[in-house]
């Protein structure tokens, strides 16, 4: 028999026993259904935990420092003699490492942090806190979310943005503080005639004039250090902290653009360090933060960078570690949300099963008029097929809009605690697909037994049967 | 299809159709030997239980013989496979039955369409086979109709259709007027007939009824406990 007249055939014996075929549909409907609302909570809450932790902008990055400030801390496990031997051998992170780390492939941006203590004047009272940088990148950044006020509107502007606990210090009404002024009190590192190069605006000055002459520690010709101050205009106020480089989490309370942090030349703890070694005659950085094009490019480009002697570390492990906690969540949902699709199969073999009692007869006319075991059989799996894509259909749907619901009761209550809204469930195309080919294949496998059992009857006895 | 070439449209060469019903064996068909030539109207005669239902299915390749060889224009269907032989019921005869057996969900049109779409005839020289079909039992104005708003003769006469739209070579009919009235039964009986001789097929019936037998048919053969025990012309 020719597909379409197997269709139209089996549409036809489907729509005669309309009320049993549809609640048998329905069964399938509700076991895909509850398969596609398991599935689509466990990939919505996957996709809410990457972007989360994609916009937090710590797994597509690798943070990177010299090997002597990170002893023992993403460092390879072996080094050569030579690079082990003296810590002052190690190679300075300087503006030409940053360079050449940004021409390593699928590296998006190398930008160096600064974070410093300050003095912060506000309305005539003074406040001591940490002073971090931020790149014109992170505005994506998942801490500038929720954001009152506005991000940096430009990478070099003079502006401020404040963590919410340290503006509440500076007023009782933190949102009046957009649009104030604070000054910002810090200390210049002053460039000096023994300065050698001026790559990174900020880096600090190299004492290669004190190594060369031999002066003990503590006298350092070409460093000066100056209390300056900054006026700066608040333009916004940030819930959380947004997470730092290798500096750590929460690592400043002052947010100011790094262009800014840049041309203030301040002064910071590698400045000291780096001179007491006096490892490099060029200014060098403290740490450099690596931002890469997506997660999975960190492993290779973090090897590049520990290839070239400097010490990574990203976050790719734990991201790893999340991924499989999360596949065996899916599973584990996945399995759950089939159970109700194995009974559902149960109800078509049974729909089936009494469908050759009551169509013994018809099945015995068919073979007298000509139709071969395979017609019969044929026939039967294309009943078993449409109740399968009818109720795959109708079960995504319905799993669809379980997960919607589940979606709006979240939200209601994330907004009563004045939470951001959120995305709990998720339905891609491939789970659309897969959910609907699961039930045609379950509903077909059901119905091989019935099949079978209808394109074996013997005409003559079906005949006879009334 | 064309007879073979001697002429036997049928020929059955010592069939015997056993049946084991407990402890007992029943001999439904018992070495029965016979040949139809092609374009007779053979009748089968016999009381309940003499085999002759039996062996039309045997002919019709609707069950099979416990041993001997039935040909049908020269094809061994003892020798067939299941597909084959459902070739043999879609395309080398057409059935009739006491019960009419028309699906009753689908019109009249559909039942006479269900052997075309079965053959897979094209589609487009379906609906002139089911019309020039439907015509020769003069049923044209029922097309639509489903079988329970038929008469008796009429659902005889759309079976009658469905059988023939296929264009077989063999017609069998298992007791075609047994649910019948007297007049509604001969005039099937003519339509038989009819077909019979404008067209040439073969007929095998089965009925209970001789004056029937001796009114329309060319030969008539008696069977009584799955053997053959007469052959011979309508007196």
């Amino acid at each position: 028999m020719k597909f379409r007249d197997l269709t139209e055939l089996a549409g036809r014996n489907l729509r005669e026993a309309i009320l049993r075929n549809s609640l048998t549909t329905l069964g399938i409907a509700v076991g895909v259904a509850s398969l596609v609302a398991m599935l689509s909570l466990g990939v919505g809450l996957q996709e809410l935990a990457d972007k989360r932790l994609s916009r937090s902008g710590l797994f597509d990055a690798i943070f990177v420092a010299p090997q002597s400030n990170l002893r023992g801390f993403g460092r390879p496990a072996r080094q050569p003699a030579a690079k082990t031997a003296k810590s002052e051998d190690s190679r300075p992170l300087d503006e030409e490492a940053r360079k050449e780390i940004e021409r390593l492939v699928n590296v998006v941006e190398v930008y160096p942090e600064f974070r410093f203590p300050s003095d912060i004047r506000y309305a005539g009272n003074s406040y001591s806190t940490l002073v971090a940088s931020v790149p014109a990148s992170a505005r994506s950044n998942g801490a500038f979310e929720g954001i009152k006020g506005a991000f940096f509107s430009a990478p070099a502007a003079d502006e401020a943005i404040l963590q919410i606990e340290f503006a509440k210090e500076l007023s009782d009404q933190p949102d009046t503080l957009l649009g104030k002024e604070i000054v910002l009190r810090y200390v210049e590192r002053q460039v000096s005639s023994a300065e050698t190069g001026s790559t990174g605006a900020g880096a600090p000055p190299a004492s290669d004039a004190s190594a060369e002459a031999g002066l003990p520690a503590g006298i350092f010709p070409g460093l000066s250090i100056v209390p300056r101050e900054k006026t700066l205009r608040i333009v916004g106020i940030v819930e959380t902290e947004p997470t730092g480089g290798f500096g750590g989490f929460g690592r400043g309370r002052v947010l100011i653009p790094l262009q800014v942090a840049q041309s203030l030349r301040i002064a910071q703890a590698n400045d000291l360090r780096e001179m007491l070694r006096g490892a490099s005659a060029k200014p060098s950085y403290a740490t450099l933060t690596v931002r890469v094009k997506s997660p999975a490019q960190v492993q290779s480009v973090e090897a590049a960078i520990k290839q070239m002697g400097f010490a990574a570390f990203s976050l790719l492990d734990a991201t790893r570690s999340l991924r499989v906690v999360f596949a065996v969540f899916d599973l584990l949902l996945g399995l759950f949300g089939s159970l109700a699709l194995a009974v559902a199969s149960l109800g078509i073999i049974n729909t089936l099963v009494m469908a050759i009692l009551e169509r013994r007869r018809e099945i015995g006319i068919l073979k007298a008029l000509g139709a071969a075991d395979r017609d019969v059989r044929m026939l039967f799996f294309a009943e078993a097929g449409a109740m399968g894509l009818l109720g795959g259909i109708f079960g995504v749907t319905l799993g669809w809009l379980i997960g919607r619901a589940l979606t709006f009761g979240a939200n209601l209550y994330l907004r009563r605690q004045d939470l951001p809204p959120i995305d709990l469930s998720s339905v891609p195309w491939w789970m659309v697909a897969g959910a609907i080919a699961f039930s045609i294949a379950v509903s077909l496998a059901a119905g091989i037994f019935p099949a079978s059992r209808a394109a074996r009857l013997n005409p003559v006895e079906a005949l006879r049967y009334e | 299809m064309t007879t073979a070439p001697d002429g036997v449209a049928i020929r059955t060469d010592r069939v015997s159709r056993h049946y084991q019903m407990g402890p007992a064996l029943v001999r439904a068909v018992d070495d029965v030997t016979l040949d139809v030539r092609g374009g007779e109207f053979i009748a089968l005669l016999g009381s309940s239980g003499s085999g002759k239902s039996t062996l039309l299915n045997l002919i019709a390749g609707l069950d099979r013989p416990t041993s001997g060889a039935i040909l049908a224009h020269g094809q061994d269907l003892a020798q067939m496979s299941s597909q084959e032989l459902a070739q043999h019921r879609s395309r080398t005869v057409g059935m009739v039955f006491q019960a009419f057996n028309l699906l009753p969900r689908m019109t009249l049109e559909e039942n006479v369409e269900l052997p075309l779409r079965l053959a897979e005839v094209d589609r487009g020289e379906r609906q002139a086979r089911v019309r020039e079909a439907v015509q020769r039992v003069r049923l044209e104005a029922r097309l639509t109709h489903h079988p329970t708003e038929l008469s008796g003769g009429e659902q005889q006469r759309a079976a009658l259709a469905r059988a023939l739209v296929n264009r077989p070579a063999i017609l069998l009919a298992d007791e075609p007027t047994g649910n019948l009235d007297s007049a509604t039964g001969d005039a099937i009986m003519l339509l038989l007939r009819e077909i019979n001789e404008s067209l040439g097929m073969t007929i095998v019936m089965v009925t209970h009824d001789r004056a029937r037998a001796e009114r329309f048919a060319h030969r008539i053969l008696q069977m009584n406990d799955g053997k053959l025990v007469s052959d011979g012309v309508p007196s």
